[in-house]
């Protein structure tokens, strides 16, 4: 069956920000979708609210929305556009609902709209419970026992019937967001009553626990013609109980014989078709009792999953892309892979190698986060690595994850450790599978550790395998060749080979080189090389074989930025993505290396070869000698991919490296304190107050000397990992003596803190000669909450002209005296009219994207370019504006608000209530939304509907600041009284506001004396507050007001916690009252600001 | 991995190849033609695949023997392979049906193999270079001069031109009744089953419709066949060159011309196309796994496929024919593979006669093809009820 012929213009709808259980891989699927569109000659129209994607790219569509994905946003983008048809299966949980809430309104018939590669009887068959259970049983399959509740007392009922512990799912939410295990009532009161309130339809389900059960998922393509084919199996080390997205998995299953393997099969077909998944991909979960093989299934998603980016890239089979193609109306049959070329895409990908997948968590960012392991999600990214046995694979995802410690280490635990180790292993943890392995060193058995964990005794076996051959390297400090080869075999590293033997990592490199032992690049196929193969996607591992064919050009490694983790994420993909473009455009060809499995950059047509690797010196060595050997290499680019590359800088160029754009050394000048304000000094610039401290009588002196508030950190962090404000010695000390560690090497950083400044972010080029300003952005919090996680505004709406020409000079200078060749990202402090100068780094940062977007100029592409020989100059006209640069924006550019996405409401303490909201210098949120529009005001009104916190028109609005906010807060809040709001206060708020003639209703705070009137706590948690204004005092105050900002996470209620913002949100809500939104695309946008240029030019 | 001066074991190609590795269940000196099969499951079926007779077989999939040996998965009584090449063999079986461990039974049934070689390469190899024959040697084997292993390898005899049906087969017929296999009721047909390599989920996918299968041996005679009574005639897959098949060829003509409901796979369908007439070749590789697309031409629809198949059908793709064999009326080519467009299934169109390449038993393997069983019972059913009119009539 042919492509359907009626279709003409699709309308493409994104996922949004990135958030925990949704995430980069929906980058890597819309950006495929929206590919094969264009190819098939359709006019392609996309909304996406998240500009950090490469998605909403301009030239990958013809409409690029970047407005919030609301069911009444996109109408109106549907009432202009008027496409032929929505595909919502490749923008996650958001897309699917969003599509849901339009047909439900109306709005799909209205405009007679139709959906493909879905339809919402498939959606509401697979994601409703109750129903799905009767399609599997239809299906001649079983589920696991279930109750469908609407109310807690319902539940209590159930859990008798069902016994604990019991699963507790609500329904329609994502990433299994809310759901979780009850051992208990006490459990179930929490959970399932947060669950009653994420779901949309208010509907939770019980289920029998089936808890420790071995867990699969099935990746499943379906065509209109009934073709069905599984694209890849994935089994999780973790058995049932732990959400996939957080256990380490296996491609293919590993546990499973055929028989075993036919019937997973012949259900989730059977499933599909009982569903009536129209087109397209979907995952299908199953549990298997470990003792009878009694099978269940779980749950299946009709669309593309996190999953489903994952056996993508496991199994080079391109999901979504084909996923497009069928909603198109192809069959299977009738489309190639492009890997063999020769051969179709209905057929079963088969695996001659292990793929291992290990998540990234982020609980040091949350301290008081519970940090066991449940069915809700709370990883932030993950690695994925392939080998060519299990022992590979897995070692190679463990040292992907680049955090300390992520590598298995062979320190014998003393026997009165073992029983802790063993026992530590019942729940899921982020130390499950290490304290498995250290239980298994010290001396415990398989069968007692499958007895304690569930995890399948032939996994333990393996751990066990890794430890032996560590006992091997142990036992032989010469590291005879054999050693040597069943070591690397096992995918132990350098580094781990070293420890063992009690040398230094280069040194056992080097006797490793010296030996000829090093990696073969195989090639992921989808075949198991019964085809030849026509992508280069290679992955190491030795054994003898290599198949890099030679190259002519020399190659251009770019260096991705690792697993997605608080602090670096997609905005650093984009980048090496545009990096890799541009240069191919270019003429190049380019190389990349990565081990995230969720982004565009591992796409295996993204570059011209990819290495799916670890980002550690050894992998990219053993990449680049393998590039050198087969062609050579023109040099590699370090600055795109954030710290992570960037750290390896200097150890690349000392092994002889070329790197190209910024030097090492340039990096380094930046990084060095000393080095640093010898720069500003020279360009007459200042910093800070600030000092470098290796102990705490250093950090005291330091912070004696420049005054208190001082932010400490330590160096080389990204995301203000460990960073603090302090506002006296107690916490100095406390800092000191837990919060980092700090030695001569990794010093501490004391700065003095400015407080009430003006926080201001630049991304520029420079080539050695001229500097492009891409973006001055404008913080709307003050300084002291970490740039990721404030909002910012671009062109800056309160700053002076001459203000900006200071900024601009700056940066020129301070580019030019670190010797930047590319990208520099400056932030500054404009505080009483003082111009400081907080940090530069010379590398890509996570505002690129943004600045790109909404300046409508690739600052990546441009930087890579440079790294080539290009100028500024030279660039004039094609990749940067003939005339102007973003310092300087015209009249009419349109405004664009950046704000962050927070993930609290993910998480949960120990005793079950979350996890405190309040922002502050160390970065939380994981991921960004923009809102575009010709004014700041109703561009901040899309940013806070783009991030799931809608401005309130109505209701009424808590409102209590800190004293120093007292006098500030009059204005904001008497135009809220205005707009009709109902203010409601507490205390010194109250008395203040009455003494301006503001009424408002006064109630009490959560701990003040007396039951008169409302508990402010309990109206929060009851829904009855619109928004909360409340901003706390320095110090230890800044922790008041916990109750109230939990109460508030819980239920999604907007809290506002700078005056700075209430300001900006009473522009925005009096914006958004007086007319209605309207929507504009980026290509809109552009040319309003070419126009604009133009008439600033001529005149 | 292991590139010492004096490897432990050895795989030693006609071409002067070699690949060091080291010994995996019994150790010694062993020869077949060296194929390569790419399912990830389903070893087990695999080793014991009568088709696998005088082949050592390279698993693509890297980890061998996760979930152990057990007695339901064998597809005959013993292993076949005459050689097995893996990577990493697994030291510790994980499964509930798990009896032992994939290496005791090696070792048991004698089967020489060798693991830790790069099994990518080894299957690159033969994908360029096509299936040849090879020898694995371990142990004292292994210490022989490399040169001296090649020559061995060099004299066995090549696959094209092994006639190795009989080797394998029963010798003796015996019945495989519906009852065993959950039918209730009386049998609906009793069909005649030439065992020239028969899976034992052959039987088993008729007798779960109802049908009563008698097994007989690869060369049995129309009279033996006939003599009990059947309502349809099944060809099995089996080893070996198809043009040496004379014997069975021969027979499936005076079936066909008894205009019995008649049903072939794999080495069954390799037979009919001679019967009718067409030739059949070496493929330079075969196609061996379970992920293999094949397109159903009368439904237009797709089906993943168990195959296992080093010879094909030479048939006309492009519509129905007259067979070469000009009695038996016209011929369709009815499946192919999407792969490279060989003949994966014959249909006589004025005959109750077709045949496929692949395995719609699938042991191991997906079921997409078990329809095929319906539609052979059906092709019983409406002979029988046209006899039945013939008779009344």
């Amino acid at each position: 069956m042919p492509k359907r012929e009626d279709l003409k213009s699709i309308l493409v709808i994104g996922s949004g920000p990135i958030v925990i259980g949704q995430a980069a891989e929906f980058d890597y699927s819309g950006t495929q979708a929206l590919r094969v569109l264009k190819e098939e000659g359709m006019r392609v129209i996309l909304v996406n609210s998240n500009p950090a994607t490469i998605m909403t790219d301009p030239e990958l569509a013809d409409a690029t929305y970047v407005e919030p994905i609301t069911p009444e946003v996109v109408e109106k983008i549907i009432a202009k556009e008027r496409p032929d048809a929505i595909l919502p299966t490749l923008g996650g949980q958001t897309a699917l609902n969003t599509a849901i809430a339009l047909d439900k309104s109306g709005a799909l018939e209205k405009y007679n709209v139709e959906l493909i590669g879905a339809n919402i009887e498939a959606i509401e068959l697979g994601e409703d419970r109750e129903k799905f259970k009767g399609v599997v049983e239809r299906s001649g399959a079983e589920s696991a026992k279930s109750i469908i509740v609407h109310t807690m007392e319902e539940a209590l009922a159930a859990a008798k019937v069902l016994n604990y512990p019991c699963v507790v799912r609500p329904s329609f939410t994502m990433g299994g967001l809310g759901s979780g295990m009850a051992y208990n009532e006490e459990d179930l009161h929490r959970i399932a009553g947060a669950g009653l309130q994420y779901s949309p339809t208010t509907e939770v389900l019980l289920e029998e626990s089936i808890l420790g059960w071995k867990e699969y998922e099935l990746e499943m393509m379906r065509d209109r013609n009934d073709n069905v084919v599984v694209v890849c199996s994935i089994e999780n080390f973790d058995p049932v109980g732990v959400h996939t997205g957080d256990s380490v998995t296996v491609a293919p299953a590993m546990t499973l014989t055929d028989r075993e393997y036919q019937k997973l099969r012949d259900i989730a077909i059977a499933v599909i078709r009982n569903v009536g998944v129209d087109t397209g991909g979907c995952n299908i979960q199953f549990a298997i009792e470990p003792d009878t093989g009694r099978v269940v299934v779980i749950e299946m998603n009709p669309r593309v999953s996190r999953s489903s980016a994952l056996a993508s890239k496991a199994t080079g089979f391109p999901i979504a892309k084909i996923a497009t193609k069928l909603s198109l109306g192809y069959t299977l049959d009738e489309i190639p892979n492009d890997i063999t070329q020769k051969t179709p895409a209905s057929f079963e990908p088969t695996l001659d190698y292990v793929v291992v997948k290990v998540p990234r968590f982020a609980f040091e960012k949350f301290p008081a986060a519970d940090a066991t392991l449940t069915t809700t999600m709370k990883s932030v990214g993950e690695a994925m690595a392939i080998g060519r046995n299990f022992t590979e694979a897995l070692q190679k995802a463990l040292r992907s994850l680049e955090q300390k410690g992520s590598e298995l280490s062979f320190d014998v635990p003393a026997a009165e450790e073992i029983d802790a180790l063993v026992e530590s292993t019942v729940l899921g943890s982020t130390q499950r599978l290490a304290n498995a392995q250290k239980a298994l060193l010290g001396g415990a058995s398989i069968e007692r550790l499958y007895e304690a964990s569930g995890i399948d005794p032939w996994y333990l076996d393996q751990l066990a395998l890794i430890n032996e051959v560590a006992e091997r390297i142990r036992a032989d400090k010469d590291l005879r060749p054999e050693t040597l080869r069943d070591a690397k075999r096992h995918g132990f590293s350098d580094a781990q080979i070293a420890k063992l033997t009690h040398q230094r990592e280069d040194v056992v490199r080097g006797i490793r080189h010296s030996l000829g032992i090093r990696p073969v690049f195989k090639t992921v196929d989808t075949c198991a090389a019964e085809f030849e193969a026509f992508t280069p996607y290679h992955y190491s591992s030795y054994d003898q074989e290599t198949e890099v064919a030679a190259h002519e050009k020399p190659s251009i490694i770019i260096l991705g930025s690792g697993p997605n983790r608080i602090g670096q994420g997609i905005e650093f993909d984009y980048s090496c993505v545009h990096a890799t473009m541009a240069l191919r455009e270019s003429g190049y060809e380019t190389v990349m290396v990565n081990c995230n499995p969720e982004t565009v950059s591992t796409d295996y047509d993204v570059s011209t070869r990819l290495y799916f690797e670890p980002l550690t010196l050894e992998d990219v060595l053993e990449v680049i000698h393998a590039e050198e050997i087969s062609g050579g290499v023109l040099g590699v680019y370090v600055q795109l991919g954030g710290q992570t590359p960037l750290k390896l800088a200097q150890q690349l160029q000392d092994a002889g490296v070329p790197i190209l754009g910024t030097s090492p050394a340039a990096i380094d000048l930046a990084e060095d304190r000393g080095e640093f304000s010898r720069v500003l000094d020279r360009a007459g610039l200042i910093s800070p107050k600030n000092g470098t401290a290796v102990s705490f009588e250093d950090a005291k002196k330091i912070a004696d000397e420049i005054g208190y508030p001082v932010l400490v950190r330590p160096s080389y962090v990204l995301g203000g990992r460990g960073m603090e404000i302090v506002y006296d010695e107690a916490n100095l000390a406390r800092y000191v003596s837990t919060a980092t560690e700090i030695t001569a090497e990794h010093p501490m950083l004391v700065d003095r803190f400015l407080e009430d400044a003006v926080e201001i972010d630049v991304d520029a080029l420079f080539d050695g000669t001229d500097v492009y300003v891409g973006g001055i952005m404008e913080h709307i919090e003050e300084a002291g909450i970490h740039s990721g996680d404030s909002a910012c505004v671009l062109p800056p709406i309160t700053l002076a002209r001459d203000t900006l020409e200071r900024v601009a000079t700056a940066t020129r200078a301070i580019a030019e005296g670190v010797g930047v060749r590319g990208l520099i990202n400056i932030q500054f402090a404009l505080a009483s009219d003082v111009l400081y100068v907080i940090e530069a780094n010379p590398r890509a940062s996570r505002t690129v994207p943004f600045v790109s977007k909404a300046t409508g100029v690739q600052m990546a592409k441009a930087a890579a370019l440079i790294g080539v020989g290009e100028t500024i100059a030279s660039l004039r006209g094609t990749v940067l504006p003939a005339q102007g640069d973003g310092a300087n924006l015209p009249k009419g550019a349109p405004v664009a608000v950046k704000e962050a996405v927070l993930p609290f409401a993910r998480f949960r303490t120990p005793a079950g209530r979350v996890v405190d909201s309040l922002l502050g210098p160390e970065m939380r949120s994981t991921g960004e939304v923009m809102g575009i529009d010709h004014h700041f005001d109703t561009a901040f009104a899309k940013s806070q509907a783009a991030a799931n916190n809608p401005l309130p028109t109505e209701g009424k609005i808590f409102v209590s600041v800190a004293n120093r906010d007292k006098r500030n807060i009059i204005l904001p809040v008497r135009a809220l009284k205005d707009l009709g709001f109902e203010i409601v206060s507490t205390g010194g708020t109250a008395d203040v506001l009455r003494r301006n003639d503001i009424e408002a209703t006064v109630v009490r705070k959560v701990h003040e004396e007396g039951t008169e009137g409302a508990n402010i706590v309990d109206m929060v948690e009851a829904g009855e507050i619109a928004m909360i204004i409340n901003t706390p005092s320095g110090g230890d105050a800044r922790h008041d007001g916990y109750e109230l900002r939990a109460a508030a996470t819980s239920v999604g209620t907007p809290v506002i916690t700078t005056v700075a913002e209430t300001t900006a949100a009473v522009q925005a809500i009096t914006a958004v009252r007086s007319f209605p939104w309207s929507v504009a695309s980026l290509q809109e946008h552009e040319a309003t600001l070419a126009a604009a240029r133009a008439e600033q030019f001529s005149a | 991995m292991s590139t010492t001066s004096n490897p432990e074991a050895m795989l030693v190609l006609e071409d002067g190849k070699v690949f060091n590795g080291r010994p995996y269940g019994a150790q010694g000196a062993t020869f077949g033609e060296l194929v390569f099969t790419t399912g990830m499951t389903g070893y087990q079926e695999t080793l014991t695949d009568p088709s696998f007779a005088r082949q050592i077989v390279v698993q693509t999939a890297p980890h061998i023997g996760n979930t152990g040996v057990n007695h339901e998965d064998e597809e005959s009584r013993r292993i076949w392979v005459s050689g097995y090449v893996v990577r990493d063999a697994a030291r510790r079986p994980s499964n509930w049906r798990s009896e032992r461990t994939l290496d005791e039974n090696l070792v048991a049934d004698g089967i020489v193999g060798i693991s830790e070689v790069d099994t990518r390469a080894i299957t690159r190899h033969v994908r360029d270079k096509g299936a040849m024959r090879a020898g694995i040697f371990s142990g004292t084997e292994a210490a022989r001069p490399v040169a001296e292993l090649v020559e061995a390898v060099r004299a066995q005899e090549p696959m094209a031109g092994a006639r190795l049906a009989e080797e394998v087969s029963a010798t003796e017929s015996y019945w495989v009744e519906p009852a065993d296999f959950g039918w209730e009721g009386e049998p609906r047909f009793t069909v005649a089953a030439l065992d020239l390599g028969i899976k034992g989920m052959t039987p088993q996918r008729f007798a779960e419709r109802g049908v009563r299968v008698r097994v007989m041996p690869a060369d049995s005679t129309l009279e033996q066949i006939l003599a009990v009574n059947p309502d349809g005639v099944f060809l099995s897959n089996g080893p070996g060159d198809p043009s040496t098949a004379d014997v069975q060829v021969e027979l499936t003509r005076e079936v066909l011309d008894r205009k019995l409901p008649f049903f072939g796979i794999c080495f069954g369908n390799q037979i009919l196309g001679r019967a009718l007439g067409f030739g059949t070749y070496k493929l330079p590789f075969g196609h061996r796994g379970i992920n293999q697309p094949v397109l159903d031409r009368t439904t237009g629809k797709v089906e993943i496929t168990a195959q296992n198949h080093g010879f094909a059908v030479d048939a006309p793709l492009d519509g129905p024919v007259t067979a070469p064999q000009e009695r038996f009326g016209r011929v369709e080519v009815s499946h192919v593979c999407l792969n490279d467009n060989v003949v994966e299934g014959l249909r006589c169109l004025d005959l109750p006669a077709f045949s496929v390449q692949y395995h719609p038993e699938a042991a191991a393997g997906p079921h997409d093809a078990a329809y095929l069983f319906d539609r052979f019972v059906d092709s019983m059913a409406n002979n029988t009820a046209a006899a039945q009119t013939t008779q009344e009539g």
